[in-house]
């Protein structure tokens, strides 16, 4: 009996350092917490309908969830898995970004063609800022000064002086932009453009186009080929890119902007994030339902997670907070 | 030294020899699983749609999954080959030979059987090494772990070709029967696509390619590759072999031979 109590607590304490991967399921209004040790879903939590966007606060005690069809975003207590409050997102959030005050959420609501920015704190709209037609992808300056819309139908991407919430240039970007971010402390962003294909990469001091960058999986048709997500390993070398229903993640080389290898995951690969030290990546495949996990040194995936039906963000959660 | 393991050694060097002898054996033996590898996979990638089945971890391309598949059909190809080559002993007068040796025949041919499968595996391991430098690698311990695999499948195939060559008399029949055997086999087995991939279009199809030995031994050889015992596909393979080895022992029986000739 003292042996099995022993254990259960060493079963306990196991569970309670490790690292977790959390993923928002869209089709079954859930949150899958993925176990990053054992690589098994250990919580599904229900939320709001629709989830989509997913990010968690700078010390990870709270977790925001876009609830896109319940036009919400819920902020959650991830040890309890409780509902604490929801946040006036606007119509319709598909994804957000927390700027790096911790404060101010920056969302874009898909419907309304606005990107709405909410104070955590006060729980109260500061601004709403009028932007291209379904806007999606959202990012942050590391420094905080610009943030980026980008508009799925009016394929720009819009960028946003955070200290006057107003815009203040636009840029045309493939078909399609689904998703933003800035690399190499901030000098250049990156924009997907799923229907387009492409990955634009902008100077971010002149705002101009500096580099393209193409996609090609053998034996895989053109027009499925369709970049989404993407994050950056360690030091910003090589970006991991999702590739939708080609079914596929594309290495590519930050410098020479070439593709080095692409690596098959599950259907309509998504969003992702990685471990803490970034040797794992965690991809969210929308059709199959699942999570592949990649070996990044490798280059490999190494397991395939259930998780519910449609998964399409996902966010890591370090140990013990 | 026990004549059992002198008349073991003479049987391996001869088919050692044999082996050194006909190297455009090798290459062809070699060449045929690249074709199907290089070629046939990269034809029919994109048609067998995705799905994780164990002992996969995740998501695999076509080429990965018929790895297995093509080291079975090395070994099958070389066990009717091997009994090929029984049926031209026999009509060229060495297997009488061989088989007047004072020692028990189940002992003579279990180590030609012998032979025949450790030449296969040498074949095997030289395709797993190709795939490997193609890009087709399996974790390292999954290497060392499908050599008792292989040598079991490599028996019960090498069994089936001994039972079949002791009751083709000719080698003009023996085409044939390649061609109902072999075919039938390697189709009919998940060495080229999954059972439930089977399922789909045919539920008879389905059982038939689950009772096929060579199904088993495929699926041997599959897990252990990575590093993992089916315990049903080795029971199922063993089972096989035993039953084929019965039956060619009985074939080959020379009460049962003699009999015939004088009747």
């Amino acid at each position: 009996m003292k042996s099995l109590s022993i254990l259960a607590a060493l079963t306990l304490s196991t569970t309670a350092v490790a690292d977790e991967i959390w993923v928002t399921n869209e089709k079954d209004d859930t949150v899958s917490v993925i176990d990053i040790e054992t690589l098994e879903v250990v919580r599904t939590i229900e939320v709001g309908e629709r989830p989509r966007g997913i990010t968690f606060s700078k010390d990870h005690s709270v977790l925001y969830v876009c609830a896109s069809d319940s036009d919400t975003v819920q902020v959650i207590d991830p040890e309890s898995g409780e509902i604490l409050h929801e946040l006036p997102s606007g119509e319709d959030p598909e994804q957000f970004v927390l700027h790096p005050d911790d404060r101010r959420l920056y969302i874009a609501n898909e419907d309304d063609a606005i990107t709405t920015v909410v104070d955590t704190e006060t729980r109260k709209v500061i601004a709403q800022i009028d932007v291209g037609v379904e806007p999606e992808g959202m990012a942050v300056s590391p420094d905080g000064k610009i943030a980026i819309t980008t508009s799925e139908t009016t394929n720009m991407a819009h960028w946003i002086d955070t200290e006057t919430e107003s815009l203040f240039a636009n840029t045309l970007v493939d078909s399609r932009p689904r998703h933003a971010e800035f690399i190499k402390e901030g000098s250049e962003l990156w924009v997907s453009a799923e229907i387009g294909g492409t990955i634009s990469v902008f100077d971010v001091e002149t705002q101009e186009e500096k580099a393209k960058i193409d996609f090609e999986v053998q034996g895989v048709h053109p027009d499925r080929v369709q970049p989404v997500g993407f994050e950056m390993t360690a030091g910003d070398t090589h970006a991991f890119v999702a590739l939708g229903p080609s079914n596929h993640v594309a290495i590519v080389n930050a410098e020479t902007y070439e593709v080095e290898d692409y690596i098959l995951v599950g259907r309509r690969v998504w969003h992702m994030d990685f471990n803490a030290n970034r040797s794992l990546l965690f991809t969210t495949n929308g059709v199959s339902g699942d999570v592949t996990v990649i070996d990044v040194e490798k280059r490999e995936a190494i397991k395939s997670i259930k998780v519910g039906r449609f998964p399409w963000g996902a966010a890591f959660r370090p140990t013990g907070s | 030294m026990s004549p059992y393991l002198t008349s073991l050694i003479a049987i391996l060097k001869r088919e050692a020899l044999r082996f050194v002898r006909q190297r455009e054996r090798f290459l062809a033996a070699l060449v045929r699983p690249l074709v199907w590898l290089i070629v046939f996979a990269a034809g029919f990638r994109a048609a067998l749609g995705l799905s994780i089945i164990p002992p996969y971890q995740t998501y695999i391309t076509y080429e990965t999954y018929i790895v297995p598949g093509l080291c079975g059909m090395v070994l099958l190809f070389n066990g009717m080959q091997s009994s090929f080559s029984l049926v031209y002993d026999r009509e060229m007068g060495s297997m009488k030979l061989l088989l007047t040796s004072p020692l028990p025949r189940w002992w003579l041919l279990f180590c030609k059987l012998l032979g025949a499968s450790a030449i296969s595996i040498l074949q095997v391991y030289t395709f797993l090494l190709v795939a490997y430098l193609y890009g087709i690698q399996a974790p390292p311990f999954g290497y060392i772990a499908a050599l008792p695999a292989l040598l079991v499948a490599g028996l019960m195939l090498g069994a089936l070709g001994l039972l079949l060559s002791s009751f083709v008399k000719q080698l003009e029949n023996f085409a044939g029967v390649m061609n109902f055997v072999i075919f039938p086999m390697f189709f009919l087995s998940s060495a080229l696509y999954p059972l439930w991939k089977m399922a789909e279009s045919s539920r008879l199809l389905h059982d038939i390619c689950a009772l096929n030995p060579f199904t088993h031994a495929v699926e041997l050889i599959r897990f252990a590759l990575y590093a993992e015992a089916n315990f049903a596909a080795l029971g199922w393979t063993l089972l096989a072999t035993a039953v084929f080895l019965g039956l060619a022992l009985w074939g080959y029986d020379p009460v049962r031979s003699g009999k015939r000739h004088t009747g």
